[in-house]
């Protein structure tokens, strides 16, 4: 279900969220609005952290996470470290890594299996990747752009990508992945994928400009819609059916 | 990437793909701004801002349009490029914003007092994206008159230059033959009026540098003396705003073609002691003289004339008609300044003493080439000539002959052809002719004048250089039996005459002629 939100006044989202299968986070704001609508969708099931990162707002942008772990730039605080250590579920890692490229959630797209990364990230800081997150992990770029996490927004059903995106790259990325991949926009025709929305397997929320023609690309393209029999059976028979002799 | 294609490397082929608009839905290429282009029309209209409505300022007498603040812009037709270019200037489109890509006019009635243009304009949209749109404007024509038109219609006979030609003679032979050298020459084309005076012509215009051309063409062709004066009409003291008439004295020289003039003594020694007796042969912006007896010429310019102006003796009025009785040719033939002479002794008398009494004189004369016994001949009459000339006095022990013969007159075989049309007729500048009772005792005066001047374009080719002859198209050549006498009148060939263009109903058929000339 992808629902329309704003965080004072702004559609970017994803900046100020950070969504995943295990946990969210969600950045401090004036109002308890943003806050609550996390709270109202997930209250039993997964716990809805607030936080800041280095003392900024911009949490979504800055670390990167799945069901495993979460990666945090070196710019985070100690007390920001703990009370995340101590907010989050045992089984997810919260690991602070020195890397160059603080704006890991720029930088890096993941859900749980698979990863792409920014092209100049250090290899260090790929095996942490690879350690923590428990994903493969990739470098590519998305429509020329090196910034990979901004560009796209990936979940364990489907994917978003920029929209100028080729048919080439869609089919390489989509293999990549092994997810089903589209180009589209978010927010009213902004390329930006991530900063507009944030997703997990079975929400997604976006910026409240999104237009009706997005939303239904985005639910139908990570699978968000209310499950019908029907469409059950034929997703399953399209993959049992593999070949005819 | 194509500057990674240019350097040799291989760049897999991209293919774009399609997302969905974000407004509606349809599948598209993607673009900045991610909206379908129904979607972004919809949402930005780039001619936003641009000017819809302009008006324009026409001069209706003129056909001008006024580019503010004052300028008036003529030649500009309907539907033009020119008139297309004023329109856009007139818009001031913001051409920092949007670009022009091409403007047309979309056709309206011209009484209707409306220009209409479609123009394309190309801007920029949201997000970088580029739109282009057709734009629609309508100028409304508003008629006044320009400041020219204005001032000519509240007083159209308003001159502002006059040129007063004059010449201080009895006849009006020079003017006949300025006249046509002005029609021939356009020089009065500017003139707003033009007037008849006993002594001469004036010419009025609308302004000084017109009046200053007429003038300058009339001292290349004739030797004139001229002065000019200014008048003050108006004046605004703000601004130093002067308006004047101006006027311009022009005064021919009085001494003609065939004149005997007797020099003064310092001009005679200064011409190389030229017989005080000379001929005046041409008059053009020199003065040509001619000493019959020497075959000498000499040349005056218009200033060395007005330094030291004399006036002829006898002029061609009283010129004599002859009969020439023997001749016996004392020298060659010589070629003065384009003329052939030939030195002669002849015996002649006048037509009047011919069968009466036997009056003869023996004279030389320049025409020796022309002349043969039995002719007829022109010239002055010195021997009853009495003189008033203080110049006559001024030479010691000058001896005066008794006759000088000029020229060869035509006048017996002329009776035959009298009252015949000519096969060539000439034009005329319309002018205000003075009506009153003396201008009309004066015509009988004029029109044996002019026929004269006829008669003289007809006997000197030379005269004829300057000026257009038409084919006079009522002539019919009549069967003329050849003359007994192998001497015939002397005529104006074909070749010289000038088919007239008259583009009016009645003389459609010689539309066809080719000018000749």
């Amino acid at each position: 279900m992808a629902t329309r939100i704003q965080f004072e006044n702004s559609c970017e989202v994803g900046v100020f969220s950070k969504l995943t299968n295990a946990y969210c986070l969600v950045a401090i704001g004036g109002s308890e609005n943003f806050y609550s609508m996390f709270e109202a969708e997930f209250a039993d099931v997964i716990p809805v952290v607030k936080t800041s990162i280095a003392g900024t707002r911009i949490i979504g942008r800055l670390c990167a996470g799945n069901k495993n772990g979460l990666l945090l730039p070196h710019t985070t605080t100690d007390q920001e470290l703990q009370h995340l250590r101590n907010s989050l579920p045992d089984q997810v890692v919260v690991q602070r890594i020195e890397e160059r490229l603080s704006a890991l959630g720029n930088c890096i797209a993941c859900n749980d299996h698979v990863s792409l990364t920014h092209p100049d990230l250090d290899r260090e800081t790929e095996e942490l990747i690879a350690d923590v997150l428990g994903v493969e992990v990739f470098r590519q770029t998305i429509a020329g752009n090196i910034l990979v996490g901004s560009y796209c927004a990936i979940s364990n059903t489907g994917g978003l990508v920029h929209p100028h995106t080729s048919i080439e790259d869609l089919d390489e990325l989509s293999t990549l992945l092994q997810v089903p991949l589209v180009a589209g926009t978010v927010n009213r025709g902004s390329e930006v994928i991530a900063a507009g929305m944030t997703v997990n397997d079975w929400t997604a929320f976006c910026g409240s400009d999104t237009t009706a023609t997005e939303l239904s690309v985005i639910e139908s393209v990570f699978k968000l819609r209310e499950a019908r029999p029907s469409s059950i059976v034929d997703e399953m028979r399209k993959s049992l059916i593999d070949s005819y002799v | 990437m194509s500057d990674l294609s240019a350097s040799g490397m291989f760049v897999p082929s991209q293919t774009v793909g399609t997302v969905l608009c974000c407004i509606c839905g349809v599948a598209m290429p993607p673009n900045p701004a991610n909206m379908c282009v129904g979607c972004l029309r919809s949402r930005v209209d780039i001619t936003e801002g641009l000017t819809r409505h302009a008006a324009v300022v026409h001069c209706p007498e003129c056909r001008s349009y006024l580019q503010p603040p004052r300028t008036w812009l003529r030649g500009l037709e309907p539907e033009s490029k020119e008139l297309l270019a004023f329109c856009l200037r007139r818009l001031r489109l913001p051409l920092r914003r949007v670009r022009l890509v091409h403007a047309e006019f979309i056709w309206t009635e011209p009484h209707s007092k409306r220009l209409r243009l479609r123009l394309r304009v190309q801007a920029e949209a949201l997000h970088g994206a580029i739109l282009e749109q057709s734009h629609l404007v309508e100028l409304t024509v508003h008629d006044r008159l320009c400041d020219a038109c204005s001032r000519s219609q509240a007083n159209p006979d308003q001159w502002s230059a006059a040129v007063q030609l004059r010449q201080h003679v009895s006849h009006r032979r020079t003017f006949f033959y300025l006249e046509q050298l002005i029609l021939r020459h356009s020089a009065a084309a500017r003139a707003l009026r033009i007037g008849e005076t006993d002594h001469g012509l004036d010419f009025f215009f609308g302004s000084r540098s017109h009046a200053l051309k007429f003038v300058d063409f009339i001292t290349g062709v004739v030797p004139v003396r001229s002065r000019s004066d200014k008048q003050l009409v108006s004046h605004d003291p703000k601004s130093n705003l002067y308006n004047y008439k101006h006027t311009f004295s022009v005064e021919i020289c009085p001494v003609c073609r065939e004149d005997l003039i007797c020099l003064p003594p310092k001009l005679a020694n200064a011409l190389g002691n030229l017989g005080p007796l000379v001929l005046c042969t041409k008059v053009t912006n020199s003065i040509a003289l001619l000493d019959p007896f020497t075959l000498r010429s000499a040349f005056l310019d218009a200033n060395q004339y007005w330094r030291a102006p004399f006036k002829a003796l006898l002029t061609g009025r009283q010129l004599v008609e002859y009969i020439v009785l023997d001749v016996e040719v004392e020298s060659a033939e010589v070629s003065v300044g384009g003329f052939r002479y030939m030195l002669a002794h002849a015996q002649v008398a006048r037509v009047a003493d011919f069968g009466k009494n036997d009056t003869m004189f023996t004279i030389k004369t320049h025409l020796g080439h022309l002349l043969t016994p039995g002719d007829y001949a022109l010239g002055y009459d010195l021997y009853a000539a009495n003189s008033n000339d203080f110049e006559i006095e001024q030479h010691k022990g000058l001896i005066l002959p008794e006759a000088l013969l000029v020229r060869k007159s035509y006048q017996e075989k002329r009776t035959k052809n009298r009252g015949k049309a000519r096969s060539w007729k000439l034009k005329s500048l319309n002018m205000d002719v003075d009506t009153t009772a003396k201008g009309r005792a004066d015509e009988e005066k004029r029109n044996t004048e002019y026929e004269e001047f006829l008669r003289d374009l007809e006997e000197n080719p030379e005269m004829r250089f300057n000026i257009s002859l038409y084919r006079n198209k009522e002539y019919q050549p009549s069967e003329m039996a050849s003359t007994a006498d192998g001497e015939d009148v002397p005529t104006i060939p074909l070749e010289e005459l000038l088919a007239d263009l008259d583009l009016s109903e009645d003389e459609e058929s010689e539309e066809t002629d080719n000018m000749k000339e």
